[in-house]
Parts: structure tokens; sequence; C-alpha cells
């Protein structure tokens, strides 16, 4: 049924004009708060701001800094959180949150390792993709089927696959050999500059997953179910069929970033990785995805998993010990939430 | 039995029973709604409302008794299939994402894709054809609105109602239920919405609100239906029956046949063909 299909008539009686709820701000710090709201209609527009503020910052204050070379080594080191990252937003915008992916994958990785060690490394990456998106799925099932709050419900499965990772390789780890395993390493070369295939992967996974959440229905349902399950299941959208397909997509994702470290660091390592699941939120939150759900995207996260980069290059070429690295990612984790929280749930209903 | 004429029924039911163990919510409660009027639902709390109202809209599915819609009989399962047979309800909680702007939450849950193998394979949106829908839509019904792809965080209380009220006008084939849909509006934003709703009446559709606001009810409802103790005591119309009647019936001050009764479906109704 489409809405064109009744002939309506107008008599033009009942009138509701829409002026914006909530009266103008006045005053200089209501400016301000208004030029920052204005930044949200842009969700990417803060981030970016952000990441060009420091990437003056650094090229001003270092020699090393700013030049091709460390640029695409910026991103080479981007890839790995940035598609794990993808996969978190997925999740964070549906108000959810996943502390086990790191572990997912680094369990796909091994397993994928340890049969391409076997001579295999087709069937390995097969069935490393099958152990990202199973392991993923539980999730889903866990925090649909049995109501589980997401962030027990991944916390438990993130502990659980950690050991499961050293148990299945007695703490080993597999050395890859297989270029195809490790081929987004490798990548054209322009003098000191290299854009692996990696790279150009996170961009297609970030341009494809931009696509499904701004032009198709499921897209529109996952902002619909972060802002409000409620509104939602009332609308008629399969509120939990929505939520496991999230977290099973994420676990593709998991297992593109798993082939992504290995084309960084050709070992499959049980205990690599540890707190990827950390750094991917921080990605995602300073890329301007809100943890309420329902707000933000895709390439926020791409802006947000290079900020994380870059502010870890940066400081290190500065000469900056790494735990001050820390120190500065926590600062703006809290920055951006705080902003999140002042300037975009005011609004909320 | 005497045969005469009578107005097409949307809706009907007859008999509806429904216990919750020793609780019985609904004891043998009838219900019939005209095609094209607004039927105020009234009642004090525990009358058993919202129980008839879940049972018309597949939430609840009755111990006994049967639901008609357009003379046909209709076993809902649950609120999907009363959704499929036409039947559109606005429930209390504001039913709309705020994130969302106005023409994605008009077609959440039934959106259109585009045609060809952009809507086949690639699951594109139609968003112009939406919006451009959206528009006419929300013109016909005389809300007025900036622009449809404003979000509804940015709309007032009354507006987001009015959003939620076309986007059951525009989807409910036949009946469309308010549940207190001006419960949480001022005075201004209520007439806004008892306006809109006369107008999706005056479209064609028929109406059920219910409302705990007798003025509301005086105001717009073509006819009202008193439930108390679990069933129907008696419909009556606003323009023969008083709201200190209406009042005294809904608790039971004054018993039901002391007001003029406007029902229209004989009473007891017809039993309806053995098998």
């Amino acid at each position: 049924m489409q809405t064109s299909d009744r002939v309506r008539t107008d008599t033009g009686q009942a009138r509701i004009d829409a002026e914006p709820a909530g009266n103008p701000p006045a005053g200089l710090l209501a400016g301000l708060r208004r030029a920052a709201t204005g930044l949200f209609a842009y969700p990417v527009a803060g981030p970016l701001v952000a990441l060009v503020l420091i990437l003056v910052v650094f090229s001003v204050t270092t020699s090393t800094f700013l030049n091709a070379g460390n640029l695409s080594l910026i991103f080479q080191q981007s890839v790995v959180v940035g598609t794990l990252a993808l996969g978190q937003t997925l999740i964070i915008l549906v108000s959810g949150i996943d502390l086990a992916n790191g572990a997912i994958m680094v369990l796909g990785m091994v397993v994928a390792g340890s049969i391409a060690a076997g001579g295999d490394p087709g069937l390995g990456m097969l069935v490393g993709l099958a152990v990202c998106v199973v392991g993923a799925s539980i999730n889903g099932l866990i925090i649909t089927r049995f109501r589980l709050p997401p962030f027990i419900a991944t916390l438990g499965l993130f502990t659980i696959l950690t050991a499961a990772a050293r148990l299945y390789t007695q703490s080993r780890s597999y050395p890859i050999n297989s270029d195809f395993m490790t081929i987004l390493g490798e990548g054209p070369s322009f003098g000191l500059v290299t854009i692996t295939y990696g790279s150009m992967l996170w961009i297609a996974l970030t341009l494809i997953l931009a696509y499904a959440l701004n032009q198709t229905a499921w897209g529109v349902r996952v902002y619909a179910i972060g802002n409000s399950p409620a509104a939602a299941r009332l609308n008629g959208v399969n509120v939990n069929g929505v939520i496991f397909s999230v977290y099973a997509l994420a676990g593709v994702f998991y297992a593109f970033a798993g082939w992504q470290a290995l084309g960084r660091t050709p070992i499959a390592d049980p205990s690599g990785y540890q707190i990827a699941n950390l750094d991917s939120i921080t990605a995602v939150v300073i890329g301007g995805t809100s943890l309420f759900g329902g707000r933000g995207g895709v390439a926020g996260t791409f802006v947000g998993a290079l900020i994380v980069v870059v502010l870890k290059n940066g400081l290190t070429q500065a000469g900056i010990d790494s735990l001050y690295q820390q120190i500065a990612t926590g600062f703006l984790v809290i920055l951006a939430v705080g902003a999140d929280q002042y300037l975009g749930r005011g609004q909320r209903a | 039995m005497t045969t005469h004429p009578t107005p097409p029924l949307a809706m009907q039911a007859m008999g509806l029973t429904k216990r919750y163990g020793h609780v019985v919510a609904l004891d043998g409660a009838d219900f019939e709604l005209a095609k094209g009027e607004i039927l105020a639902v009234v009642g004090d709390n525990g009358a058993g409302k919202s129980s008839l109202i879940k049972v018309l809209t597949g939430a609840t599915i009755p111990d006994s008794g049967t639901v008609f819609v357009d003379g046909a009989e209709v076993h809902f399962k649950n609120p999907l299939s009363a959704r499929l047979a036409g039947i559109e309800t606005v429930y209390q909680e504001l039913a709309v994402a705020t994130q969302l702007n106005i023409a994605q939450n008009l077609f959440l849950g039934r959106e259109l894709r585009k045609p060809g193998l952009r809507g086949q394979i690639f699951r594109q949106l139609d968003k112009s054809r939406m919006r451009q829908q959206a528009a006419d839509h929300m013109k016909n019904l005389g809300i007025r609105i900036q622009s449809i792809n404003q979000k509804v965080e940015t709309l007032s209380g009354g507006q987001r109602q009015a959003v939620a009220v076309a986007r059951a006008a525009a989807w409910g084939k036949r009946v469309v239920i308010l549940d207190e849909p001006t419960a949480a509006l001022g005075v201004r934003e209520t007439n806004q919405v008892l306006n809109l709703i006369t107008r999706v009446r005056d479209q064609g559709l028929s109406v059920v609100l219910i409302s705990h606001s007798m003025p509301d009810v005086f105001q717009i409802a073509d006819r009202i239906h008193i439930h108390r103790l679990g069933r129907r005591a008696v419909v009556v119309s606003p323009k023969t029956t008083s709201m200190s009647d209406v009042v005294g019936v809904m608790t039971g001050a004054l018993p039901a046949d002391a007001v003029q009764s406007s029902l229209i479906a004989p009473s007891p109704p017809p039993e309806t063909a053995g098998p």
C-alpha cells in the first residue's frame, strides 16, 4: 500500500505549524553551543576538525611527522582497528557494544593459521571467516534471545574466547607463509609511499557499509532501533532480527580485520590484539557515534580510527612516552562522549 | 427477526471474553464501529478498555467471542495480522523514532525501494519518492511542516503526535485506533490533534478514540462507547446525551438504560451462519 493510493481532500482546517521545540538560546556560551550542535547535523565534521587540528599540531612540533612516508604508514597502522571498528559501529548504532571483537578476530586468525600450517591456506581462510561469524552470532543470540545486556554478554565471550584461543594453540603462534593470507600488507609503492591492498579494502568496506546504512531499509531500521526500540517494534520492524543481523555482519568485518592483521604481521598469535576491543570502541566514539545508539556512522569511525593512530604515531615522533599516549587517548574518549552527552542528548525526548 | 438496512460496519465484535486467572478483563463485551465515524471509547480505570482495544488490534487473543472486519470474521494472531486487515494503531507512548526524519518515520518498516536493479539487487531506497509521497500526505492532512527531512526530535509534542497519526492514516485502510492521543499535550496542541483526527475521518477512515478527556470526546466523537465492568454498557450520541450522564453511566451512578442508545446493529446481534 502506498500513501498515494487514496484520494485525499484538503479542507484547510487543522494546521500544525512546525517550529523547533524549545526556545532559541541566547548569549556567547549558547552561541558556541549552537555552533557545536550544528556540527552534529554533519556528524563527521567534529572528528574531521579534530583530526586536522592534531595533524597541524604534530606537523609544527615535530620534523618527522609530516611526510608522505609517515602518512602512508599511519594509514597502514589504522587498518586493523579501523576494520574492527566498522563492525563495532554497527553494534553501537543499535545501542550495543562488543568487548569480544578482538578475541573473535584472534580466534579466527589462529584457527586459520593452524589450518594453513597444515598446508591449506584457502580452507584456513574460509574456516577463519566462519569462526568469526559464528563467534559474533553467539553474541547476537545471547543478546536477542536471552536478553542479556550486550556489555555482559560480550565481556563473557571475550574471556571465554581469549582462553579458547590459547588452549587451541597451546599458547603457540603460527607463522604465516601463504602469500594470499598476507597480501593485504602488500601494495603498489610510490617512493616512500605504499598504498596497501589492506588500505584499499578498508576504504572499500567503509563505503559499502556507509551505503548499506544510508541507502537501504535495513540501515534505516538500524538507526530506528538504536533510537527507540519500542517505536521500531510498534512500527512493525523485526527488532531482534535486525539486531542479530548486526552482530552476525560485524563478524564478517572481524574476519576482514584478521586478514588485515596477518598482512601487518604475518603471525597468528593467540596473545595478540588484547586491547583491540577498547581501541575499536575508542575509534567509534571519537568518530562521533553515540554510545546511546541511533546516531553516528562509519564515515566518523573512519576518521576516529585515524585519530587514534595519528595520536600514537605523532606522540611517538615527538618522543613522548607511550603511557602519555594512553593518557591522551583517554582524554579524547571522555571529551568525545562528553560532547555527545551535552550536545546530542539534550535534544532527545 | 426483522431485517432492516443497517449502515455498513467497519468493525464489529460480539461476546468477547478474556480472563487472566481470576481476573475477568472482558466479560462478554460487544463492539461496533461504523464506517467513517469517530467512535470514542470511554470507561473508568479497570473497566477493560485496554483489553478490548488489545483484542481489536491483535495484541491479545480473546478466550471467546468473534471479531468482524467489513462483515467478515477475522482471527487476529498478532498485531501484524490486524495491520494487514487495514487496522492501524497509535499507541499511547509516542511511536516515533526521534532521530529519523518525518518521511523515514512515515515509511518505517514499509520502505519503498527504487525500481529495477538498483532496488532489487542493491536494495537501494527510493528516498525521493518516499519524500514526495510523505509531503503530499502531510499536506492533504493539513499538517504544515518546514521540511519533510526534519528530524522528528526538532518537532514539538503535538507535531510528533501528528506524525504518528499521519502514519496510521497513511497505512490504515479501514480503521485507525488512537490510544489517548492528547494525554501529554497542551490545550493548543490538543486542538490541533483533534482537528487532525476529524480530517482523518473526513477522508473516509473509521476512527476509534480512547480518551479520558470528556471535553475532547464531546468535541469530536460521533458516538460514544461506554465501557463498564468488562463489557459495553451502552453506546450514546454526544448530541443527545450530556457529559454528566456519560460520566454517570461510566461510574455506575446512572443505569445504562436511562440514556438513549445509539446502537446501529440490532442488539443482541444476529447469530452468524452455523457451521
